[in-house]
């Protein structure tokens, strides 16, 4: 090797020397140790699904689907919980989606730098409230006054979950359009709110679609602020939104909790649907926004 | 006292970290090669012991991006204890090359360099080099100046020695001084040492890196346009540091600023960009050569402001 | 109105257009309902827990004893299992989720991290409800037979550890509450080291530091603020958490003395006796508990954002 033909001189002593086993070691070690908590962060994900799966898979039957709930004693299936989840959240996102767009609209086009501001923040705050809150919040406006548990108020607490979500992300996704498509269409006379709503926001809608999406499925899975507006039911309820209406979030609940084994098998079940459902979605969308990155 | 590695470096033992340089002498001016052919330095050639140390041999050095040549074998001598300037139009590689020098351009994805590099008769580029220390012997100072935003002054002029184990607070205070001094800011901060790093001007930020620099003793100091975010007086005061520092250290600076280059260096090696978009050295001589006399066509159209 | 010619640049102008004037009004309106929302949820909750505040005062906050039976009210027990469980969350997610950040951006090479980050990002898409699920019935077990039994036989004689064991308790409460506030920690602590200028870690790196020492002496202490941040939007998360802490957390009702105890939380307490409340005093102290919540995770929530944007610029975090 050159290095120990070369006669002693400072440079080559000190690049000799290592630069201290101890640093190294703890160079190594740490960032090994750093992958080993990405691992330990995964773990869960993958016990969650392969639970959910195995015992959800053998306990969706026909019966499950396309039964509701006895009314006496145990077994039956989850169909008013299924039916409920896809009239209140549909419902919900028809409140949301325009308050939400129209709303991240408002703060990218017209808010003046500091009430864009104050509003975002708000909205901020908003996502980051307690859902339970929130049913708390509409039963009061909307269960209480007439003594009756329903399901519009189910979907308007869903809504206002949706809502903030949707107006964040609509308001980042129109942030990357790129101005000058707004000015040629002013420019060449175009009225203002036509040009956001033609041009801008069709620009920008897979973004904005996205984000529903998101929206949706987060809302699909939510409990809490079901608990105290549209309560649940055992009975299957289509079109009534004046009454209770069972949602797979609330099945699952209130059968994890009963004594009877096959209740719990029935939660597993609803468990699934509902994962299935919110994770397809997941993955959908994250693939899409990476698929239009990389080109 | 902790002592982390074999005590031949002094500064890991008790003592105040010794200046390990000896104080120069005028070496023989030494006209680095012109030509692109790659020569191995031999062993034999190596400084002996008394002789002033930091002197980097480049031959046939490449460097690259992936698969992306950005530097095109270079074979270039670095005199000892004197100032090289590398000038050039911007893009040809410049940094790129001084970055090859202290093992910081094998940290982007995907770079890698073929050549050599030898330090006083040593290859950094050996297997048995630890780039962490190679960096420590070989130090840089970059563009814009970086303090440590949550250190103060003086934990930023000894960041670079608490690397290495506890040191004594006496010993600490020694070398903080003294680094300060050697960087002319010891007069301007003395009193605001626990002062946070950033709240001094761009010039005195910028002498701040080079006391961190200096305070962990290094044989080269490497600068990649040191003054081009600095204003003019500032400018002027690194230009008369980096005199005074020549005497004890070797100096490398990337400058696109000739004027600076013809004021400051002992040295210059002008580098342009090929037709393959990779730089390389065009020529190499004692800075008055360069831009009163040079041998190449391309040298002196770029020195005189002429382009082509 | 004039009589202009109708030239184009006349018609682009907002001011006077009635089709203009009325899209930016619905999307102001649109926009106010947002913020009047969080308004009304406010007053609302404060409207309504009125009577409790009235007959106990502040003392309520303090009040050991929650029995609807003898018309008393107090709030700690749950204050206390909602800081808890979110304390244990807290220890166990935050060396995880750091080292985590960590890894994904300064270590691991973009091919590793991106399914990483993928994952991640849905382990923060399952629902609650399912978690608590999966929890009843897998974790709690098994945190039973392992990690407690071997805590408690080993560390037992330490006053707060010992006691009995259900695996249903604090503990799989604040493990549960662990995993579900760590892609928050992840995501915005990544965000606010990817921020860090890269001319930091390069001048620490130039003066002879290991890539670890970069991360520590130069990445962190820049990023410092930001990931107290991101470990305070964790704890916001897991303060509000509500149906799996409802499904693992048992139902005690006293103060939590061992950290296997049964207890609740202000959302668990909320989520189980609300709609049986049939007293007015009973429906307002549950409504005061949320109060109590929300003051909490908004306070929590605002620190938070402040600390993240000192780092990360406005725009960073989620």
């Amino acid at each position: 090797m050159a290095i120990q033909a070369v006669a002693a001189n400072r440079s080559a002593t000190l690049l000799q020397a290592k630069a201290g086993g101890r640093r190294t070691l703890v160079d190594r070690a740490m960032r090994y140790l750093s992958f080993v908590a990405a691992i330990v962060c995964i773990i869960p994900l993958a016990a969650v699904l392969f639970f959910v799966t195995v015992r959800g898979i053998a306990a969706v039957n026909i019966d499950l689907l396309t039964k509701p709930a006895r009314a006496l004693g145990v077994g039956g299936g989850a169909l008013s919980a299924i039916l409920g989840t896809l009239q209140m959240v549909p419902l919900a996102a028809l409140m949301a989606i325009p308050i939400g767009v129209l709303a991240g609209i408002y703060i990218h086009e017209y808010g003046s730098a500091r009430s864009a501001r104050v509003i975002r923040f708000a909205a901020d705050v908003l996502v980051g409230v307690p859902s339970i809150l929130i049913g708390i919040f509409v039963f009061t406006f909307l269960v209480l006054p007439f003594r009756q548990y329903n399901a519009f108020a189910g979907s308007v607490a869903l809504a206002v979950i949706m809502s903030p979500v949707i107006m964040r992300t609509t308001e980042e996704v129109l942030k990357l359009v790129p101005g000058t498509l707004r000015e040629a269409s002013l420019a060449l006379g175009v009225p203002r709110w036509r040009t956001t709503l033609s041009i801008v926001v069709r620009t920008a809608l897979p973004g904005i679609l996205t984000g529903i999406m998101l929206a949706v499925a987060r809302a699909a899975g939510e409990t809490a602020p079901l608990l105290f507006t549209a309560l649940g039911s055992r009975l299957v309820n289509v079109g009534d939104l004046t009454k209770p209406m069972d949602a797979l979030p609330l099945f699952i609940y209130v059968n994890a909790r009963q004594p009877f084994e096959l209740q719990n098998e029935q939660a597993w079940g609803a468990a699934f649907l509902l994962l299935v459902f919110v994770l397809t979605v997941n993955v959908l969308v994250r693939l899409r926004s990476a698929g239009t990155r990389t080109q | 006292m902790l002592i982390e590695t074999p005590p031949a470096p002094t500064e890991e033992t008790g003592q105040p970290p010794v200046d390990g340089r000896e104080t120069a002498g005028t070496s023989s001016p030494d006209p680095a090669a012109a030509s692109a052919s790659a020569e191995p330095t031999s062993v034999e050639d190596a400084a002996p012991a008394d002789a002033p140390t930091g002197r980097v041999e480049v031959a046939g050095l490449s460097a690259y991006y992936g698969e992306f040549r950005a530097v095109r074998d270079v074979t270039l001598t670095i005199r000892p204890h004197a100032i090289t300037a590398i000038i050039g139009p911007s893009g040809c590689g410049k940094s790129t090359f001084l970055r090859a020098l202290n093992r910081m351009h094998e940290v982007i994805p995907k770079a890698r360099v073929e050549g050599s590099v030898t330090l006083d008769g040593i290859d950094v580029y050996d297997r048995e080099i630890d780039p962490v220390q190679l960096r420590r012997v070989v130090g840089m100072v970059f563009q814009r100046p970086n303090p440590f935003p949550t250190m103060s002054i003086y934990d930023n002029v000894v960041a670079g020695l608490r690397l290495t184990g506890r040191h004594r607070q006496a010993a600490l205070d020694e070398v903080v001084e003294r680094s300060l001094r050697r960087a002319a800011l010891w007069d301007e901060v003395k009193d605001k040492l626990t002062a946070n790093g950033t709240s001094l001007s761009g010039g005195q930020q910028q002498r701040l890196c080079i006391a961190r620099v200096l305070a962990v003793d290094p044989e080269v100091i490497l600068m990649d346009e040191p003054a081009s975010a600095l204003d003019p007086v500032a400018t002027l005061r690194i230009e008369e540091l980096m005199a005074e520092l020549r005497q004890n250290y070797t100096i490398v600076i990337v400058t696109h600023n000739m004027q600076q280059a013809s004021r400051v260096s002992d040295q210059t090696a002008f580098f342009t960009m090929g037709d393959d978009r990779a730089g390389y050295l065009v020529e190499a001589d004692e800075t008055i050569q360069i831009f009163t006399n040079p041998r190449n066509q391309l040298t002196e159209d770029y020195v005189s402001g002429r382009f082509g | 109105m004039t009589t202009l010619p109708s030239a184009p640049w006349l018609a682009a102008r907002p001011v006077g257009r009635t089709s203009d004037r009325a899209f930016r009004w619905a999307t102001r309106l649109a926009a106010l309902a947002v913020v009047a929302v969080l308004v009304l949820l406010a007053i609302q909750l404060l409207d309504s827990s009125l009577l409790t505040w009235q007959t106990f005062g502040l003392g309520f906050i303090g009040g050991t004893t929650w029995d609807p039976v003898q018309a008393v009210y107090g709030a700690l027990p749950y204050i206390v299992g909602t800081l808890l469980s979110s304390l244990i969350a807290l220890v166990l997610a935050t060396p995880v989720g750091l080292l985590t950040a960590i890894f994904l951006s300064e270590v691991a090479s973009p091919r590793v991290a991106t399914p990483l980050i993928f994952m991640i990002e849905l382990l923060a898409a399952i629902p609650s409800v399912v978690f608590g699920l999966w929890g009843v019935f897998v974790l709690a077990p098994f945190l039973r037979g392992t990690v407690e039994a071997w805590i408690s036989s080993t560390l037992g004689f330490i006053p707060f550890l010992g006691g009995p064991t259900f695996g249903i308790g604090l503990f799989t409460a604040g493990v549960i509450l662990a995993i579900m506030i760590l892609p928050t920690i992840v995501s915005i602590a990544r965000e606010v080291i990817r921020s860090v200028p890269g001319s930091q870690r390069e001048a620490m790196l130039a003066l002879g530091a290991t890539r670890w020492e970069v991360i520590t002496k130069a990445v962190l202490p820049y990023a410092r603020s930001g990931i107290v941040g991101a470990v305070i939007l964790g704890l916001g998360r897991a303060l509000g958490e509500t149906m799996a802490v409802t499904m693992v957390i048992g139902n005690g009702q006293a103060i939590p003395t061992h950290l296997f105890d049964q207890a609740q939380t202000i959302a668990s307490k909320i989520a189980t006796t609300f709609n049986e409340a049939t007293i007015g005093i009973q429906t307002s102290s549950l409504i005061a508990l949320g109060l109590i919540l929300l003051v909490i995770t908004i306070g929590l929530n605002v620190v938070a954002r402040l600390l993240v944007w000192r780092v990360a610029g406005p725009t960073g975090g989620e």
